[in-house]
């Protein structure tokens, strides 16, 4: 078998592999039907009767209704597809990266503007403990 | 026949096509990157390519979750750009060239690369970015692009090695093509960056800079780099940079490096550009 788990080592990171692959499909493939303007436009008037559409767990349904970005990628969403539900919103790649990983957005874009979130002590779960 | 003179490696962050369509490079936070592009733009238009050789990575855009090819080489006389959620970027229509692409899927497949054939295909970001950084605002792009489109999005990507072993095959292919087209290769994506999770926003400057050096320094290094120390040092993101090594293997053993240009951020991301080019 392929052995993925030295990636889970590594610390708010979620490798898209194939167990996250198949746990987040039904959640991706919502975000890709954004991509028709018809399909953002039925979804925008009425959220949850269009989520009806997916077989979506409870969990990942949550998180789409409540935008709770983080979420979404903890039940197999995939930034490239959630940011679709993103640009739904009107939101850059960068509001989501902040909203999933900095208490405000101004705090994620000094950072960024500062060089980055550091490689030092990030490298690592079991170095940070 | 065909000549590989350059390849040319870049980042495609969207957020740059997004600033290019909307008149913001010469804002302050922008112009510096720009600036670092002018000097490619004039390389590019004095080399004045027959065709591009475009490797960049599809972004759940003509391709989702429902096939995941790992090599995808477009063959069709044009590719629109893609609608990716905001409507498509205000940017010429790429064409194609058939006549080529197809040499190469034929070639590739019978030297035992198992290629995708894609006759139809919205291209996104990934590809259109790449163009506006090295060309900036034709009313036509200046040359006609092979797209090449590598799964870089779920796991497993292809190898580096694999990678490189394609460039060589590529490079095999277009030497073999009747002919005589001067062809330049791009090699796309990274440089470090993580868009997903509570470490969005990594960033790996030394990483990225003995990327950068080794491409003509210590090309084997890169190539024998595994997945998990792109993912771990560059970011989960950072793994588009295995596609700059299919650039890499379609180049001589030895190159010339021509320009580098290197700048952090562009929103989540380190962004690169390197020119290298044949001696031969």
């Amino acid at each position: 078998m392929t052995d993925t788990s030295e990636f889970e080592d590594i610390p708010g990171t979620y490798l898209f592999n194939k167990d996250r692959c198949h746990e987040g499909y039904h959640l991706n493939m919502f975000c890709m039907s954004l991509m028709k303007p018809e399909n953002r436009a039925a979804f925008r008037a009425d959220e949850a009767t269009y989520l009806d559409k997916f077989p979506l767990t409870a969990e990942q349904r949550r998180c789409v209704l409540e935008r709770d970005w983080l979420g979404m990628i903890h039940v197999g969403g995939n930034i490239y597809y959630t940011s679709k539900l993103g640009a739904t919103d009107g939101r850059s790649f960068q509001y989501l990266a902040g909203a999933m990983s900095c208490a405000t957005q101004e705090e994620y874009r000094d950072m960024m503007l500062a060089g980055g979130r550091p490689i030092q002590g990030n490298r690592s779960k079991a170095e940070q403990a | 026949m065909g000549r590989i003179v350059a390849g040319l490696g870049t980042s495609h962050v969207p957020a740059i096509g997004v600033a290019v369509d909307q008149g913001k490079t010469q804002e302050p936070y922008w112009k510096p990157l720009f600036d670092g592009y002018e000097p490619a733009r004039e390389w590019l238009a004095g080399v004045g390519p027959d065709v591009v050789i475009l490797v960049y990575n599809d972004h759940g855009t003509a391709f989702s979750l429902e096939v995941i090819p790992t090599f995808a080489l477009g063959v069709a006389a044009e590719f629109p750009p893609a609608d990716e959620g905001w409507g498509p970027r205000p940017v010429p229509v790429v064409k194609g060239h058939p006549a080529l692409a197809w040499h190469l899927a034929e070639s590739l497949i019978l030297d035992e690369f198992d290629m995708t054939i894609v006759n139809e295909m919205a291209v996104d970001h990934g590809l259109t970015v790449p163009l506006s950084i090295t060309c900036g605002e034709p009313a036509a792009w200046p040359f006609p692009v092979i797209p090449l489109a590598v799964n870089v999005v779920q796991y497993p990507p292809p190898t580096g090695k694999r990678c490189f072993d394609l460039g060589r095959a590529i490079r095999k292919a277009v030497d073999a093509y009747d002919d005589d087209l001067k062809v330049v290769i791009f090699g796309t994506g990274g440089l470090s960056h993580q868009l997903h999770g509570e470490r969005a926003g990594i960033i790996n400057q030394d990483f990225d800079r003995r990327f950068l050096r080794d491409l003509t320094r210590d090309p084997q290094r890169l190539v024998d780099l595994p997945h998990i120390e792109y993912v771990r040092e560059a970011g989960a993101e950072g793994i588009e940079m295995v596609m700059w090594l299919i650039m890499r293997g379609a180049l001589d053993d030895d190159v010339t490096e021509v320009y580098q240009h290197y700048h952090v951020p562009a929103s989540n991301t380190a962004t690169g550009l390197i020119i290298l080019a044949n001696q031969s």
